[in-house]
């Protein structure tokens, strides 16, 4: 009876997952594979017209990436965008979400609200927001700076200056995701221990060192996973603001993959350094839970 | 009690500036797509519209012809999340209550998929879909939406919390499986039904990258990416692309909006559990 219920139920499961595990295997899993293989080939715009003109070159794809001195460049342009922008938003999303967490705070629900709106708002309409904001000329921040007697700065045009740009846009626009999951966290801490280390005399500081930040370590790992696994992969910012210039001071790894695969249409060379980006992401991802397993 | 009052002080203001600070570049862009050409290039820079016209979106749909690709934006979005909740739920429906040999482990093998980043596929992708002819149509951009591994996490963490004994009852009814999903499960997990509606919406709506490749004609361009292309141009008119900003990143608003209560717990109760 139980083994026919059991046979029936794994049944239905198969047909249900079946739509699933079939569109992720066609569209996800094998193109996965096939770039891992096309960054063996010199596939390129010949290949496209008759793809009997691709051939098998090995490694000689990232070998030549490795040497390329543009490739090195949009690899520390990205971890500069990832090691920067990522532990300031970090830091960013922590404070608002303590800030709107606050017990003593009226209208939670609608500063919750505000600070999460630039999440939902499209990546392309905000960077051209930004863009203008930052107009060396007629930009409100340079004007904002002005009046401090700061400035002028050309923010996109100098190449000092783009990244930090870009980082701050990135910083506003997706500070309140991660804002969130913070709240979500501090609410599972209990609120007895604050009210035991008060009684104790212990002040704000240490109770933040002692309660909340243990009490958030697990939600720290996966905020900070994610966020870093979402920043390695910069795209659509430098597309829109910069082209990744001035002088590539703002290609990522993303951008120049789009223009050696779309643009040149050298999708060989293009599938390496796809490939890369994924090495360098599932390193970074396991140093970061090697770190989080040592701390006590 | 003082203390209270003045950390109350404190936090309000910490507060405020915050909004003021994050609303700042929304209500720029919303104010300058009210004003009239060249104004916003003014010194020092107007906050408001001096006399406010709708003009810039009117030239949004004469000359810059952004109707057709709103129209593209709507049909995708809507396609794109009808048929991903559909195709998602079952499956996270699957792995929640209906156990199987090797569940467990395929479960676990999809999580660690969420690591690689989707570029890695993006060229052989492109390149699937142009042998079956599907660059430059609706199906091409579609299709890499319809099965999300975070929302089959979603609806399968939710669907844990059905009662067994419930699904077990309909059984001994007579119900057959698909019936039971729709009719017992269903009306449970709405929640996170509309959770993962409102996600697949906004992650449709605001993509960029994927429709930028697999898009060729401008008329069957998304509005991100028709807007990204138009900026180029018209670079001086910043009046017009304040519009144009403003007709893409509003609908968006507006679900979350609609949404927001039931699109914040997900994200949250994701976040925790994950």
């Amino acid at each position: 009876m139980s083994s026919a219920l059991e046979r029936r139920k794994a049944r239905a499961a198969w047909v249900f997952l079946a739509p699933a595990l079939l569109l992720l295997t066609v569209f996800f899993v094998l193109p996965v594979g096939a770039g891992l293989l096309l960054s063996l080939t010199d596939f390129d715009v010949y290949a496209i017209a008759s793809p009997g003109a691709m051939r098998f070159v090995g490694l000689a794809n990232y070998a030549h990436l490795l040497r390329d001195a543009t490739f090195w460049h949009a690899v520390g342009n990205t971890l500069q965008f990832v090691l920067i922008g990522g532990p300031l938003s970090l830091a960013v999303s922590l404070g608002a979400a303590m800030l709107v967490n606050a017990k003593l705070v009226r209208m939670r629900g609608i500063f919750r609200t505000i600070y999460f709106a630039p999440v939902v708002t499209t990546l392309v309409s905000v960077a051209i927001v930004w863009k203008y904001l930052y107009h060396p000329r007629y930009g409100l921040i340079n004007w904002l700076l002005h009046l401090v007697g700061v400035g002028p700065v050309d923010w996109l045009g100098d190449p000092h200056w783009a990244m930090p740009a870009i980082i701050l846009l990135a910083v506003w626009k997706n500070f309140g995701y991660n804002m969130l999951i913070f709240v979500a966290g501090l609410q599972m801490i209990p609120r007895e221990l604050y009210e035991a280390a008060a009684i104790d005399g212990a002040g704000s500081g240490r109770r933040f060192r002692h309660i909340t930040m243990p009490g958030l370590a697990p939600t720290f790992l996966f905020v900070s996973v994610t966020t870093m696994i979402g920043y390695f992969q910069i795209f659509a910012e430098p597309y829109v603001m910069t082209q990744g210039g001035p002088l590539g001071a703002t290609r990522s790894v993303v951008l120049l993959m789009y223009e050696e695969g779309f643009r040149w249409w050298r999708m060989g060379m293009a599938s390496a350094v796809a490939v890369l980006l994924l090495l360098i992401t599932l390193a970074g991802t396991l140093v970061q839970l090697r770190w989080a397993r040592r701390d006590p | 009690m003082r203390s209270v009052t003045w950390r109350k002080m404190i936090l309000h203001v910490g507060l405020v500036s915050g909004a003021l600070i994050t609303l700042m570049p929304l209500a720029w862009m919303i104010a300058a797509s009210f004003m009239h050409p060249g104004e916003a290039n003014r010194m020092p820079p107007p906050l408001l519209p001096s006399q406010p016209t709708l003009e810039n979106y009117r030239q949004l749909f004469t000359r810059l012809d952004l109707l057709r690709n709103f129209i593209n934006s709507a049909v995708i979005t809507m396609l794109a999340t009808v048929l991903s909740v559909v195709v998602t739920s079952l499956a996270g429906y699957a792995f929640a209550k209906l156990p199987f040999p090797g569940r467990e482990r395929m479960f676990k093998s999809l999580a660690s998929a969420l690591v690689v980043p989707a570029q890695v596929g993006m060229l052989p992708l492109f390149l699937i879909l142009r042998e079956l002819g599907l660059v430059n149509t609706y199906a091409g951009v579609i299709i890499p939406y319809l099965a999300s591994i975070f929302g089959i996490f979603l609806i399968r963490q939710y669907t844990l919390g059905v009662s067994d004994e419930l699904l077990d009852a309909a059984r001994i009814e007579g119900a057959g499986e698909f019936t039971i999903f729709r009719l017992v499960a269903v009306p449970i997990i709405k929640p996170i039904l509309v959770t993962l509606a409102a996600f697949t919406f906004l992650s449709a709506w605001n993509d960029f990258m994927w429709p930028l490749i697999v898009l060729s004609d401008s008329g069957m361009y998304t509005l991100p990416v028709a807007l990204a292309n138009l900026v180029g141009e018209h670079v001086q008119d910043t009046e017009l692309m304040m519009a144009g900003s403003v007709l893409t990143t509003l609908p968006a608003l507006i679900v979350f909006l609609i949404f927001q209560r039931t699109y914040v717990e997900g994200i949250m109760a994701g976040g925790v559990k994950g």
